[in-house]
């Protein structure tokens, strides 16, 4: 099997694609804290975001020993700015109701449990044990996501119209998960990540089972927003997010906590 | 977190069944569930259990500020997982509180109307960083000086309940106390934040073992029953003893000019809260009560659909379920 180059400047961007979702995901869910509509899903909610947070931590910790400037996984999580991160767009669109936030978490879960599977068989170890840690929460979070899901598209009338809604809003941000580019062809050729394409076939089958369970429908656009993961253009809404979380660490700059 | 101002009650009830009933507690022996109990007894127990129940609840929302300005990855991991536990804590003493009669939604619509009341300390606002560190050193600190003697309490749900939740409690303190050392040796703005986070939060922090003994004229029957262990005095005597060497060792100066130990007493003498200002607070004029709960109205509210549709699912899946047998 091919052995990465260390400092592969396309295998730092790949870990920071894959450190990026958690990062922005984990953030976005913890604004939730306190203000869920029952308290077992103020639970859930903390743990998948502190479960998003650790593995963020493995992942940019990772990035920041291949890019080998010395830098830290903080440092990436608290001082690069908006068009150096590498996440999706569907993971740092706003919350909206609580039903936009569990179908949001599903459709990324349902990517992540896929993708993390795929890489348990990395050629990087190291990718593999980070995979291999990481899917054992994820198919947590999958199991609880699809639940709720399906527990309100197939609830009441106003629980099905919300998610529905939810579903047409979110669906547009689906497609920039199985984009590929040059990152994913170098990836692909050091066996260390499959083709974000390969991954669609298994993904469309788990989302329908899941989604027809839930009543719902799926969009019939295939259009899909893109920028997030290359960096080319991410949402308004991650500078405010980042203003927020960056915030003690740009003010303070050289403090340690 | 825990309860404070809970007043015991009192009903007629047949004097030798309350005998016999005191007589169990005096030996030391739990009284469960679906064993009798005098009804003031059970309602105490309910407004305690309940109070400290909405209290972790509503502290979500002090650290919660913080979660999402968290400095590091670290810091923001250990809050999400203290902020985990205190709702999980919540969940234990609702259930706790459900063995006597009374369920969590009724529970909560009390809280959500005001007519239970959670602990004053979460009025109080988290305004800087080392405010976080405060609030698990001090806040915890004095919920757990609190609790540690509740683990004996004669109630056995409450009893089981504090066990688990103070060993997680004593986490959060060590937590807290680490967090708030690391601002205090830290650059000059670091150790401003922690010392404005002492000032503010010393004197809400003593007023968690409610007011003055000579005040407290409900403890009585509570200690009898073994519902309460200590007086407020004596526990905030142990709290500011055990504080007062840790803000030495940070360097951080308590707000309390009179501040000193007493060699006779072998205690430290200090300044009793501004009384005033507690029952203002209790009254529902404390800094933050107002957004407190609205913010908890809101949350139930908003979410009344995502109950009602789970809900609805559960029944469609049941009668399914139902028919197909």
């Amino acid at each position: 099997m091919a052995t990465p180059t260390i400092k592969s400047p396309a295998f730092a961007q790949f870990l920071l694609r894959m450190g990026d979702n958690p990062l922005i995901l984990g953030h976005r869910i913890s604004e939730w804290c306190g203000h869920a509509p029952v308290l077992e899903e103020d639970i859930a909610l903390a743990n998948t975001a502190l479960d998003m947070i650790g593995q963020t931590r493995m992942w940019l910790g990772l990035a920041a020993e291949v890019q080998g400037d010395g830098k830290s996984a903080d440092d990436l999580a608290f001082l690069r700015d908006a068009w150096e991160f590498r996440n999706l767009l569907l993971v740092e669109v706003p919350n909206g109701d609580f039903g936009r936030t569990l179908m949001r978490q599903f459709l990324f879960d349902a990517w992540h449990a896929i993708q993390l599977g795929r890489l348990m068989k990395s050629a990087d170890e190291r990718v593999a044990a980070i995979a291999e840690k990481a899917s054992k929460e994820v198919a947590y979070h999958l199991e609880r996501s699809a639940d709720t899901v399906v527990g309100l598209g197939d609830g009441t009338e106003e629980s099905h119209r919300r998610m529905q809604e939810a579903l047409d809003y979110l669906w547009p941000y689906v497609g920039e998960m199985f984009q590929s580019d040059d990152v994913d062809a170098e990836m692909v050729t050091a066996g260390i990540a499959p083709d974000p394409a390969s991954l669609r076939v298994e993904y469309d089958a788990l989302i329908s089972r899941i989604l027809t369970e839930a009543t719902l429908t799926i969009p019939q656009s295939s259009f899909a927003h893109k920028g997030g993961r290359t960096g080319a253009m991410h949402t308004e809404h991650l500078g405010h997010l980042l203003t927020q979380m960056q915030w003690l660490q740009r003010a303070y700059p050289g403090a340690t906590w | 977190m825990y309860a404070q101002m809970v007043k015991s009650e009192a009903a007629q009830e047949d004097p030798e069944q309350l005998a016999a009933f005191q007589a169990r507690i005096d030996a030391g022996e739990k009284i469960e569930p679906k064993d009798w109990m005098p009804e003031g007894y059970r309602k105490t127990l309910i407004r305690q259990i309940g109070q400290h129940a909405h209290s972790e609840i509503v502290g979500q929302l002090p650290e919660g500020n913080w979660i999402t300005r968290a400095p590091t990855l670290e810091r923001k991991a250990i809050l999400l997982a203290k902020v985990q536990d205190e709702a999980g804590h919540g969940l234990y003493l609702y259930c706790a509180a459900e063995t006597l009669g009374v369920s969590r939604d009724e529970l909560t619509e009390m809280l959500l109307d005001g007519r239970m009341k959670y602990s004053s300390i979460f009025n109080y606002p988290t305004l800087n960083w080392a405010d976080i560190g405060a609030v698990g050193w001090l806040v915890d600190g004095a919920a757990i000086m609190n609790q540690v003697p509740l683990q004996r309490t004669s109630f056995g749900p409450y009893s089981r309940a504090m066990i688990r939740i103070c060993k997680e409690e004593s986490f959060h303190q060590r937590q807290g106390y680490d967090a708030i050392r690391k601002m205090a040796e830290g650059t000059p703005a670091q150790k401003k934040m922690a010392q404005d986070a002492l000032n503010r939060l010393w004197y809400p922090s003593l007023m968690m073992f409610g007011p003055s003994d000579k005040d407290s004229v409900h403890s009585a029957q509570s200690m009898a029953w073994k519902i309460k262990m200590n007086t407020n005095d004596e526990l905030r005597q142990k709290f500011v003893d055990q504080t007062v060497p840790q803000a030495e060792y940070l360097g951080l100066s308590v707000p309390d000019p009179d501040l000193k130990w007493n060699e006779e007493r072998g205690h430290y003498d200090y300044t009793d809260p501004d009384w005033s200002e507690f029952f203002e607070v209790i009254k529902g004029n404390g800094p933050c009560n107002t957004d407190r709960l609205a913010a908890r109205n809101k949350a139930w509210d908003d979410g009344a659909w995502v109950r009602d549709g789970l809900l609805a699912h559960a029944k469609k899946k049941a009668a399914r379920r139902h028919a197909a047998e």
